[in-house]
Formats: structure tokens, sequence, C-alpha cells
């Protein structure tokens, strides 16, 4: 990565031949370094040297693609420690266990929680993608359950819980087309488990004792050469796998060390030993730091809509918020004698309170004017949605002219503006909504009631 | 290669503050490292939890809520002593909601008063906060600052329209503590605490709410900004940035629709409590892990899990 034209030029047989179009060879490697040519344009490179470019060009951290067709992602691929630094690119993916050890019951019940949890947030599939079957000591009770997740369709990934090299085997016979985890290696079995990963190319689950047990575990498997690894940070206790976790991505990142850099896996269910809310607490750490698959023990809307929304939020990029096209919104077939509602260009708003129109069933004109990609308020605090700029779009749109329905509802949060549009859009009638958007059904419905009685 | 730590050692230190007085004060602050990085050097003091009551009855909470709290939440001093002594916060922070000129609008003297029954109910330490009104707040935390003279409580918070009125009276003429809080921007932190220390408040006399969202609304803005304010103040030692974050979680969870839809309108969610549950304690580790020292919660189950949390991750 950070090699130097020197670093390059060390490599180059020296000859300044001018074959590659530059005068020397050190000019053609300084060019190199910033990536202004690519290596290959020397035809004379000897293939160590080339080998020894590409492991140093290549990225930090690898990028780890699990599963197969429309369930198919990536893990890995991170570039920066903070995301302010750049966008952290590859999500968290979250991880439901199943076992041979649990009952039928237990069995059937995760796989329909599973299945109830899949919904839309902000234009995003919020689902668990990832099925975990954990080998509990019953093989054909473990393969019956493997048989069982694929009848059930989850649409998720598969990931092999097991150690067992033997019973792996047998696994993989099912599911190996789908691109399976497996996991996992340990100094134990790690060579029978690379056997039977390395021809697919399957991605690896690697488990150590320690951070530098998991240190030479790694550096043995990649002399066998798989390169398809997922760290496992440990699950002794929370602190030590949030620190193992930091470690990874910091000695792969910063100290440009690629034996750390690989996705990681966190089995949160473990660590929180059946505190379904302390799992909840300690899956939001690994979010935010460095968790690429996070296990949880079972799913339902109290985790997941507090864990995906915040995955959502960590990776989005930081440079760009997600902004709407300024325009009106027609919804619930909507016409000229629909109300106006009016909020802003920020797609997290647009989408919360689009949604909650929907859920209403009644027609709204939703009018949207650019306030910058800003939440109400933030718009509001920064002059990009006031009275006036309001009024304005309201009559540039046409809204003014054409529209039957002279009722505008503005956010219970900028009430304060209320009377300047009133000022300034004469004939309009102007309604003060509720604060929070989970309340337009009631009150559009209100209006809608108030509408009929006259 | 061989396997090594990665170490990063920093000149800069977060200041370590004391709110309260006598055996139950806390101290906030002293780490030299990332949230938890205990590999790099000191993680300073453990981060503490607060109990958020109000001075009126909790309207708007939830019906779970008020269930727990049915029996004090008429009396803000009953409620004080039962938060203590049934869920063991490190704090108790008192918001002024009636104080709002919107709302009940209660006199200030009539605030201060209450303050003072309840410091003297309770041995906790208080955090007090008023209801967002700049103007209002600013005469609130003027007269509170008065009547808790010897108290050493947390005004939470003096922002840019108001820190001269907070910052002479809390920080200066009755000595408490100054909370500084601006909006998302790690250049507004920084002016507000500059404005503050220039009034005469001392930098260690302070702390900051640099902005705080549910997760899922608005939170890695708030994320970035706590990891961008860290980083300064360590890497750069930069001393206008070296104050404890206080966090007021639940003033934010407790509003949006994960919390409060009601399971008659969203039969698919399930149970309302334990959705609000999960959002505060999401939002509160989240806190926590971005940089955070104290949070401000209001469920007894989100304390207690939060509490848990912080062991098992402090170790
Ligand atoms: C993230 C954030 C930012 C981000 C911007 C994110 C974005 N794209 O908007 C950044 C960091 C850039 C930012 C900047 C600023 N921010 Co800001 N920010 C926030 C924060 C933390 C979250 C906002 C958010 O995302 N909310 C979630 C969305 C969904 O909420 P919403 O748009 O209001 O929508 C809800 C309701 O309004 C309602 N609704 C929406 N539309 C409609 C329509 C109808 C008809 C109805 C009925 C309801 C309805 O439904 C939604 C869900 O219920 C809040 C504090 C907080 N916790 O809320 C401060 C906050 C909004 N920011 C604030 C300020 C002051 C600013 C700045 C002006 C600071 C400054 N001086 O520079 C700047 C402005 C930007 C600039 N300088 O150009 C203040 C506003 C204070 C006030 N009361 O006026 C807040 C409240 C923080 C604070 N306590 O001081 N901010
Ligand atoms: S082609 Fe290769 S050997 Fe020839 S000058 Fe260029 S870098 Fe040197």
């Amino acid at each position: 990565m950070a090699l130097t034209g020197l670093d390059i030029f060390k490599l180059t047989p020296k000859k300044n031949c001018k074959d590659c179009g530059f005068p020397t060879c050190l000019a053609f490697s300084m060019k190199v370094a910033t990536g202004g040519i690519e290596i290959e344009k020397c035809p004379h490179m000897s293939p160590e040297s080339l080998a020894k470019l590409s492991d140093a060009t290549a990225p930090l951290m690898k990028t780890v693609t699990v599963g197969k067709g429309d369930g198919a992602f990536k893990l890995g691929g991170e570039t920066v420690l903070f995301r302010h630094e750049k966008t952290f690119v590859n999500r968290s993916r979250f991880a439901v266990i199943l076992s041979d050890a649990m009952t039928d019951e237990e069995i059937e019940a995760k796989i329909a929680n599973v299945k109830k949890i899949n919904y839309v947030r902000i234009g995003e599939e919020m689902k668990v993608e990832i099925i975990g079957c954990k080998y509990g000591g019953n093989k054909e009770k473990y393969l019956s359950l493997i048989q069982k997740v694929k009848e059930n369709d989850l649409h998720g990934a598969y990931m092999l819980v097991c150690e067992d090299a033997d019973v792996v085997k047998e696994a993989l016979v099912l599911v190996k087309e789908e691109n399976p985890i497996v996991y996992g290696a340990n100094k134990e079995n790690y060579k029978e488990m690379v056997e039977l990963v390395k021809k697919d190319k399957l991605p690896l689950g690697v488990h150590g004792g320690s951070l530098e047990e998991l240190y030479g575990l790694v550096e043995e498997i990649q002399k066998l050469d798989h390169r398809e690894l997922i760290l496992n940070v440990g699950s002794s206790s929370v602190k030590e796998a949030y620190e193992n976790s930091v470690q990874i991505r910091r000695i792969a990142l910063k100290e440009e060390d690629r034996t750390f850099g690989y996705p990681s896996i966190v089995f949160v269910n473990e660590l929180a030993k059946g505190n379904k809310h302390l799992e909840i607490a300690v899956a939001s750490t690994f979010v935010m730091k460095y968790g690429s698959i996070i296990v949880l023990e079972d799913i339902d809307y109290a985790r997941a809509l507090p864990l995906f929304a915040l995955r959502q939020n960590i990776f989005t990029d930081p440079q760009r918020p997600m902004r709407v096209e300024p325009n009106v919104y027609q919804i619930n077939s909507a016409d000229e004698n629909a109300p106006v509602l009016v909020t802003v260009d920020f797609a997290l708003t647009y989408f919360i309170v689009s949604g909650e129109i929907e859920r209403s069933k009644v027609p709204v004109q939703l009018a949207i004017p650019d306030a910058g990609g800003y939440s109400v308020l933030t718009a509001w605090a920064a002059g990009k949605f006031g009275g006036s700029s309001i009024a304005k779009f309201i009559k540039e749109s046409g809204l003014d002219e054409n529209h039957n329905c002279k009722k505008l509802v503005l956010p219970g949060k900028v009430a304060v503006l209320k009377g300047d549009i009133e000022e300034n859009l004469p004939g309009w009638e102007v309604i003060v909504g509720p604060d929070e958007a989970m309340h337009l059904p009631k009150f559009l419905k209100g209006l809608q009631v108030e509408a009929l009685a006259l | 290669m061989a396997f090594k730590q990665s170490v990063q050692k920093f000149t800069g230190k977060i200041n370590e503050v004391e709110i309260g007085t006598g055996e139950k004060a806390i101290k906030l602050g002293g780490e030299n490292v990332m949230p938890f990085y205990s590999f790099d050097g000191s993680m300073g003091q453990r981060p503490k939890v607060g109990m958020e009551i109000l001075d009126v009855y909790p309207e708007a909470w939830c019906d779970s809520l008020k269930g727990i709290y049915k029996d004090v939440a008429n009396d803000s001093v009953a409620w004080a002593k039962f938060v203590e002594e049934k869920f063991h916060p490190d704090f108790i922070c008192l918001k002024f909601e009636g104080s709002d000129p919107n709302g009940l609008n209660k006199s200030v003297d009539e605030c201060a008063t209450l303050a003072k029954q309840v410091a003297q109910s309770v041995a906790l330490p208080l955090v007090i906060a008023g209801s967002n009104n700049h103007e209002k707040d600013g005469q609130l935390f003027e007269k509170v600052a008065q009547a808790l003279e010897g108290s050493n409580v947390l005004l939470l918070a003096a922002v840019e329209e108001n820190y001269k009125t907070v910052g002479a009276a809390g920080g200066l003429a009755y000595k408490h503590k100054v909370g500084a809080e601006s909006s998302v921007d790690i250049n507004l932190a920084k002016q507000l605490n500059i404005l503050l220390t220039q009034l005469g408040v001392k930098a260690e006399d302070m702390v900051m709410n640099v902005g705080c969202a549910a997760v899922g609304y608005g939170f890695e803005y708030v994320t970035s900004t706590m990891d961008r304010i860290r980083l300064a103040a360590f890497g750069q030692n930069d001393k206008t940035l070296q104050m404890p974050i206080m966090a007021p979680v639940s003033f934010e969870t407790w509003s949006v629709k994960e919390s409060i839809a009601s399971e008659e309108e969203m039969a698919d969610w399930g149970c309302q409590e334990e959705r609000g549950i999960a959002m505060e304690v999401s939002t509160a580790a989240s806190m926590l892990t971005g940089g955070a020292d104290a949070v401000i919660l209001r469920h007894p189950k989100s304390v207690e899990t939060v509490n848990t949390f912080i062991k098992e991750i402090v170790g």
C-alpha cells in the first residue's frame, strides 16, 4: 500500500532501457508509486518482483464474499479506522444461531422469528442475513437441521459452526453450492478444515485461544494458500472481545500487517450469556467497533429495530448525506383535493414521513422544498427551511394556482413558522401538525373527518 | 512478521470532574485513551449512569414507565428517593419540564425550591436540566444554582444563547459544574468551551453535551463528532476539548416511533416496553462506545443493563 517510488525502484531491473516510455527506471517507479501507471508497463520485471509488488499493493484488508445469488454479500474490505476519514464500506451482518442441541420447538420458533423480521427502512431491506447452524454433538440431528433450514428457504447465507472436520465434510455435501461460511478452524484442526474449503474458496472462520495464537494460526493457514478468512475476536469476555476487535482492525490498517487484514466475527450470543438486553448493548458496540458478523441468540423487533437502524447509520457515507429530490410527491393517489404536507429533503425524514402517510391511507400531497438535505430542525436552524422559502416553493410548484385544497400542514417542530407562511401565502390555511410523524395517521384521519363534515 | 500489539500513546487527557458531595460524589472522565482502549493507557473513571426524573407528573411518558413510578410521580422528592433506594444509579437528573413557557410555565422560584427539597432528600449527585427554552433555562439555572449552593450539581446545560448567565451563576458565583451543549459539531463545541472559559469558568468545572441522537435518527453524525472531538483532545492535546461528555440518552430515545408506537398500532412489533428499553440500551451502549463518560436513562431495566454492560466491557 504505502510503497514509495524508491521501494519500487529496488524491484526493477534498473536497465533504463526506456521500453516503458520513461527515461529511467526511477522515473517510471515514481510514476507507479503515485498510481499514475501500472507496473506491467515494464516488460522486464521478474516474476518474484511482481509477486512482491502485488502483495504490497493489495488492499490491507481483504474483502470476503459470503453466500450465493441474491443472498450473497461482502464482508471486510475496510480502509479506515474512523468513519469521518472515509466511508465504512461493508456493513455488519447479523446471524442467528440454531443448533441440534435445541429442542424442535426452539428451532421452529427461531426459524419463525427469522422469517418474521423482514422490513424496509430508508430503502434498505432489514433482515437476518446469516443462519448459523451450530453442531451440538448429534450428527444425524445436525444434518437434518441443515436440511430443515434449506427447506425453509430463509434467504440467508449458511454458517456451519462446527469444529469437527468430519461432520463439516458431510454438512458441506448439503450446502456447498451456497458458498457457506465454515466456522471454524482452530490450532488442532486447521489443516483438515482448510482441506475442506480450499477448492471451493469457502470463507473459513478462524479461532485462536488468544490474539497471538490467532495470529500464528492465520499465518499457518495462509501458508496453505487459503485466504478467505473470518477472524473470531474471542468470547471469553466482552472486554477481551472488544479489545481484540479493535486490535485486529488496527494491526491490519494502522500497522499495515495483512495477517489480520480480514473481516471479523463476534459471538455476541455467547458474550451476553442469555441476557437479551445485554446482547443488544454488546451488539451495538460491535456494530460501531468493527464486527463484520454479529451473532445473536435470536431475533425479534426489539433487537432488530435499534440494531439494524444503528448499522444503517454507521455504514452511510459521511461525506454525502442521503437526500431526496425536492418536489411534490403524490401519496395514496392524491389529487387536487388532498391536503398539502410540508417536510424536508433529508432522506431519513422523507422515508419516515412518507411511510406514515402511506400507513394512514389518506391521500396527501407531500411538498418537499430544497432544505439542504437536513432534518427539520437542522434545516430550520441553518436557515434553509423558513416561512418564505416554503411559501415560495408552494407558489413555484404550481400548488398555489392549481390546487383545490388549500390546507398546508407543517411539521410540529417548526410551529413557529405558521404566522410567517400565512402572511406569504394568502388564501391558505396553515395547520401545525404533530411533532412526531408517527402521529400522522391519527392526525390525517382527523383532517379527513373534518373535511367531510364541511 | 511477528505478532505485536498496536499501541497508541496520547499526550492529551480528559479532565476529571467531580459532581455531588460526600460519599456519593462521582467523578467523570480522566481517561487518556479512546473508549475502553485499555491497551493504550488509562480508561480513567468508570462511565456513570444517571436516571431521569421530572418536576411534574410525566404525562408524556409511556404507560409502562408511568406504572413503575405511579406512587411517586406526583412528587419529585418521593420520586428521587425511590430511584435512589431502588435502582441505585450513580446520579439523578432532575429535569424541569414544567418550567417551559409554552407549557406549565412554572416560576423559577418554585423550581428552585423544589430543587432544594430534592437535594436535601437524597445523597446522590444531581444533574439539573431545563425545558430547552434557552431564555427561561438561563433564569432557571441561575436560581437553582443559588438555591443549591454547596451541593456541587451539574447544570445541563449552557448553550450559546445563555452561557453567560449560566456560567456566571453556576460556575462562578455558586461553584457548581457547568455543562456546555452544542449541536453535533466539533467547532461549535470548541467555541462554546472557549467562551465559557473566557468568562472565567475553569475547564475542570465543565462537562460537555456535544449532541445526542437515538440510533437510527442522525446518530452517525453524533458518533463521528465524538470521534473527532476525542481524537483532537488526545492526539493534539487540545485543552479546549478535554471535558468529559454527558449524553442525555433518554431525552432522545423515548420520543421515537420504535419506543412509543403502541402494540395496537404496530401489531408485528411486539411489546412496547421491550422496544423502548432496547432503543435506550442500544443508544446508551453506542454513546459510551462513542466516547460518552456518562449517560442519562429512564427505564430501570436500562439502568441495570447498562451497568452490567459497563462492568463487562471495563473488566
Ligand atoms: C444529525 C444532526 C445534524 C447533522 C445534519 C443531519 C441532517 N442531514 O439533517 C449535522 C451535524 C450536519 C447538523 C448540523 C447542524 N445542526 Co443539527 N442535529 C442533528 C440531530 C442530532 C439529529 C437530527 C435528525 O437526524 N433527526 C431525525 C429526523 C428524522 O428528524 P426530523 O427531520 O425532525 O423529522 C421528524 C419530525 O420532525 C417529524 N416530521 C418531519 N417532517 C414532518 C412533516 C409533517 C407534516 C409532520 C406533521 C411531521 C414531520 O417526523 C420525523 C420523525 O418523527 C439533532 C438533535 C436530535 N437529537 O434530534 C440536531 C439539531 C437538529 N441540530 C441543531 C442545530 C442548531 C444545527 C446547526 C444549525 C448547528 C450550527 N449552528 O451550525 C447545524 C446546521 C447545519 C449547517 N450549519 O449548515 C439543533 C436545532 C436546535 C433548534 N431547536 O433549533 C438540534 C436540535 C441539536 C440541538 N439540540 O442543539 N445537525
Ligand atoms: S521498461 Fe523497465 S527496465 Fe526499462 S526503463 Fe522502464 S522500468 Fe526500467
